[in-house]
């Protein structure tokens, strides 16, 4: 077993026992509430999984998942703490709502690029100017992105109720786009190949997620500008003596990690609600610093964890309908032990587990040896 | 009467690592037994056993004829071992006594216990002649005092064994000197003292008995008086080394760097360098010699870009770099200039990147490791694997992270990158800084052979030594100060130090 394989045999394996732990202890508490965990927890693969409008939903909080995801994870690689995912988000939605109001009348095969754009720039300055303000001056991302969430919100708040609300109405909430701004839903995709599925939320923008997601990918890893990145996030003396300006690479970071979060309003407005609203974003910022901790910050893990949690979000749902005691509360609990388990206390059992893996390494290596 | 120290069958192991194997030592009372060895030979780690930071895996220590069990270094200060750490363990904003008796006060006045203190420190001081002012503050005193103090608190602990750790790392020559005087009183007043170095003339200089280490492995046992530096060396690496570089002399041509009037002031505004200027020219080695800290990092930061530029100006290769027109690594490195860091694993490696990708680290944008968006990996490897074999990089595997190579083999690395890019001018600071003596042989001649091939050097180092055999011309530098330039034909070491130490010859 070469090395690599084994890193990743003890990955796997470190997640996988955590997350059982995570739900034993999850199923400990929908016992002492006097409900049966093993029902609870085949309500929720049914609900996340069982019928097709249930996938359709998981995959569409996947997609959520997987931008925010990414968004904290490049700038982990430049050892930034993004926890601004959540503003970035919202106001790269927002771009990406003032596109589609502006040329919702567009074909969507041209609207859509311009939202991108449009997500990429607003999100990307909103994460910029943290990084910018940790570059020159100083301030550490992890107060000013929190800052930045509480602008983004009070601002988008000012903008729904006092510029962007439909005149004659009630509910702070933009005019409905024109067609242009709606993606094709995954059912409308679907209908001409003759697969016929029940609508559901999830959208076009899935497969945007894992093209960005693979993008992140040749990134990170496979270009000079990645290599930069992870040069100053892995030591920044280094990088200087290197001649890697490291005031661009976190300003740059922190830009990547904003246009991906503002992705969640590609997915959010023009996939699904086809309006702004208030706090479309609402949670999935936090959720993916969860989801890349658990992903390990790569795209592949990231995909899995993005999952996982799109799972726990209807499931849980499922579950709030579906069992008497069992509330939404309950749900945060076990997501709650989930992040507490898979990504807080990853290491738990490390040593053991890398123990077995040496010792099932070596057992292997014997029998080759005894083959040859 | 019974040996002060007897070490029996010690064995210890780090994961894979055997650390110690099988080690039998014995040091006789009241004489100065030295332990030599090459970095990562184990002899640190088994003065931390005998010193109780670890518990060895199987074996017997007896100190004075007793068999004893060491768990903590309070243990070993009961049984009269005493230890000097390599970085001093002072607060530096304590005054002498107040460190002295930091950790042994008696009773809860702190004003009476340090009255009595003083009593017992003016004692020792006279009895030992180890003059030291009690109520200076740490902070004020240079390193050869400051290392005083750390005896003086060892004895004042009542200790009959002193254990030292490479001790004159930080020293001038002089000031090792003056240490070895002290270690020869205290013997006379029948201490013990254990001297851990990888420098053979301190090992000749001092000790009684010597033992060499060599991969966690006791080799062998000498009486001081019966060996010889060769002989001690060949024991050390386990094979025939030549100790002297032989180099031809040089034939310096045009300068390719001229540094003007340099002064730099730290972040907290003190300034380090002071008005320097000097000339390396093509073909030549400059050695700048000096006791660590006396502003030659600093001076090493500003010349490769790492610092920027405040006062004074370069030219590299005909190219004016003002402090209006900073130049970054990237930059100098266009205009020729490679550098081998002071620090590799803090500055010339990230440790958590394969050796592949530091082998490219400075010179990443070169397009021939480009390709129009992603990099060229199969050519980046290729480039890493011909390297790694010509400057016999082990394991030679590309894939391996960089924090696994040893220190030598990491140097290797950073060395190996830096001479290949074909520089006009190359940097070097303290090449050899814990590097193992078949690595650092096979550096210096490398370093030789850039300046045969027509390359300007400027080598930065705290080892005389390496100065002396390598330079063709050598400036010392104290407080920031360019104390003079001496051509290596007249160097000698004492003239160097007395430089290091800031005494200019007229005055000498």
């Amino acid at each position: 077993m070469s090395v690599r394989t084994a890193n990743i045999l003890v990955v796997t394996l470190i997640t996988v026992i955590n997350l059982l732990i995570a739900f034993v202890i999850s199923g400990v508490f929908v016992w002492s509430v006097g409900e049966d965990p093993l029902f609870a927890l085949e309500t929720l693969l049914y609900g996340a999984f069982g019928y097709d409008e249930g996938i359709g939903y998981t995959l569409y909080y996947t997609t959520n998942f997987i931008f925010t995801g990414l968004a904290f994870a490049v700038g982990f690689h430049c050892r930034l703490f993004n926890i601004g995912a959540e503003g970035q988000a919202y106001i790269g939605g927002l771009g990406v709502g003032l596109v589609c109001l502006w040329w919702g009348d567009w074909p969507t095969v041209l609207v859509f690029p311009l939202a991108v754009l449009a997500a990429v720039v607003l999100g990307g300055i909103w994460g910029a100017i943290p990084g910018y303000l940790q570059a020159k001056r100083g301030s550490h991302v992890v107060i000013t992105t929190i800052m930045f969430n509480f602008i983004a919100s009070v601002l988008m708040v000012y903008l729904l109720v006092n510029v962007l609300i439909q005149p004659g109405q009630m509910s702070p909430e933009s005019r409905e786009f024109g067609q242009g701004g709606f993606l094709p839903a995954m059912h409308e995709i679907l209908a001409p190949l003759g697969i016929e599925i029940t609508p559901t939320p999830l959208n076009f923008t899935f497969f945007w997620a894992l093209f960005c997601a693979f993008l992140v990918w040749r990134f990170v890893w496979h270009t000079r500008w990645g290599y930069e990145l992870r040069t100053v996030g892995a030591n920044e003396t280094a990088a200087v003596y290197g001649g890697i300006s490291v005031t661009r690479n976190t300003i740059l970071a922190m830009a990547i990690c904003g246009g991906l979060a503002g992705f969640v309003g590609i997915n959010e407005l023009m996939g699904f609600n086809h309006r702004i609203l208030l706090n479309f974003q609402f949670g999935y910022g936090f959720t993916g610093i969860a989801v890349s901790l658990i992903g390990r910050n790569h795209p592949f893990g990231i995909l899995l964890a993005a999952l996982l949690f799109g799972i726990l979000y209807q499931g849980g749902a499922e579950l709030d309908l579906e069992m008497e005691f069992v509330d939404r509360n309950m749900i945060v609990l076990i997501q709650g032990l989930v992040i507490l388990f898979a990504g807080a206390l990853e290491n738990l059992f490390r040593p053991q587990i890398e123990a077995f893996v040496k010792q099932l390494g070596s057992k292997n290596q014997t029998r080759t040896v005894a083959a040859a | 009467m019974p040996a002060a120290i007897e070490l029996i069958g010690i064995s210890k192991h780090f994961g894979a690592v055997q650390a110690n194997h099988d080690v039998n030592l014995t040091v006789k009372s009241g004489t100065i037994h030295g332990i030599i060895g090459e970095n990562g030979a184990g002899k640190s780690t088994l003065m931390s056993i005998l010193y109780g930071f670890y518990q060895a895996d199987a074996g017997e220590i007896r100190v004075q004829g007793k068999a004893l069990k060491i768990h903590s270094a309070h243990d070993a200060i009961e049984s009269g071992i005493g230890m000097v750490h390599q970085h001093f363990m002072l607060v530096d904003t304590f005054t002498v006594l107040e460190n002295v008796v930091l950790g042994v006060e008696s009773g809860f006045q702190l004003d009476r216990s340090l009255e009595n203190a003083r009593q017992e420190l003016l004692r020792l001081e006279r009895e030992y002649r180890l003059e030291v002012d009690a109520d200076a503050l740490i902070q004020d005193l240079p390193v050869g005092l400051q290392q005083r103090v750390e005896i003086l608190k060892a004895l004042y602990r009542g200790v009959d064994i002193l254990i030292l750790d490479e001790p004159t790392g930080v020293l001038t020559p002089q000031e090792a000197d003056d240490l070895f005087h002290i270690l020869s009183e205290l013997r006379s007043q029948g201490k013990t003292v254990i001297l851990i170095t990888h420098k053979l003339r301190e090992i000749m200089a001092v000790t009684d008995h010597v033992s060499v280490m060599r991969q966690g492995k006791m080799v062998a046992h000498r009486l001081t008086s019966e060996t010889n530096q060769e002989e001690l060396a060949e024991l050390m690496v386990g094979r025939k080394v030549l100790l002297r570089v032989d180099k031809a002399p040089a034939h310096p041509g045009e300068p390719v760097l001229a540094v003007e009037h340099l002064s730099v002031r730290d972040e907290a505004g003190v300034e380090r360098v002071k008005d320097v200027s000097f000339e390396v020219r093509a073909g030549e080695i400059i050695g700048v010699a000096g006791v660590s800290g006396n502003g030659q990092t600093e001076l090493l930061e500003v010349i490769t870009g790492i610092r920027p530029l405040q006062q004074g100006r370069l030219r590299l290769n005909g190219t004016e770099i003002t402090p209006e027109a900073h130049a970054d690594g990237a930059r100098l490195r266009e205009l020729g200039l490679a550098h081998v860091p002071e620090d590799r694993q803090r500055m010339g490696l990230v440790s958590t990147f394969e050796a592949a990708e530091n082998i490219i680290l400075g010179y990443h944008r070169d397009p021939k490791y480009n390709g129009l968006i992603e990099m060229n990996r199969k050519q980046i490897i290729a480039e890493a694997q011909r390297e790694m074999a010509a400057y016999d990089v082990r394991p030679a595997n590309p894939l391996l992270r960089s924090s696994l190579f040893s220190g030598g083999n990491q140097q290797k690395l950073v060395v190996a990158r830096e001479m290949e890019r074909d520089p006009s001018l190359l940097v070097v600071g303290q090449p050899t800084r814990g590097v193992d003596i078949g690595a650092i042989e096979f550096i210096h001649r490398r370093i030789l052979a850039m300046r045969d091939a027509g390359k300007a050097v400027l080598l930065v180092s705290v080892e005389l030594d390496e100065i002396l055999s390598l330079s063709d011309r050598i400036l010392v530098m104290f407080s920031g100060r360019l104390m003079g330039e001496i051509p290596v034909a007249e160097a000698d070491e004492r003239a160097i130090g007395l430089l290091m130490a800031g005494v200019q010859q007229e005055a000498a």
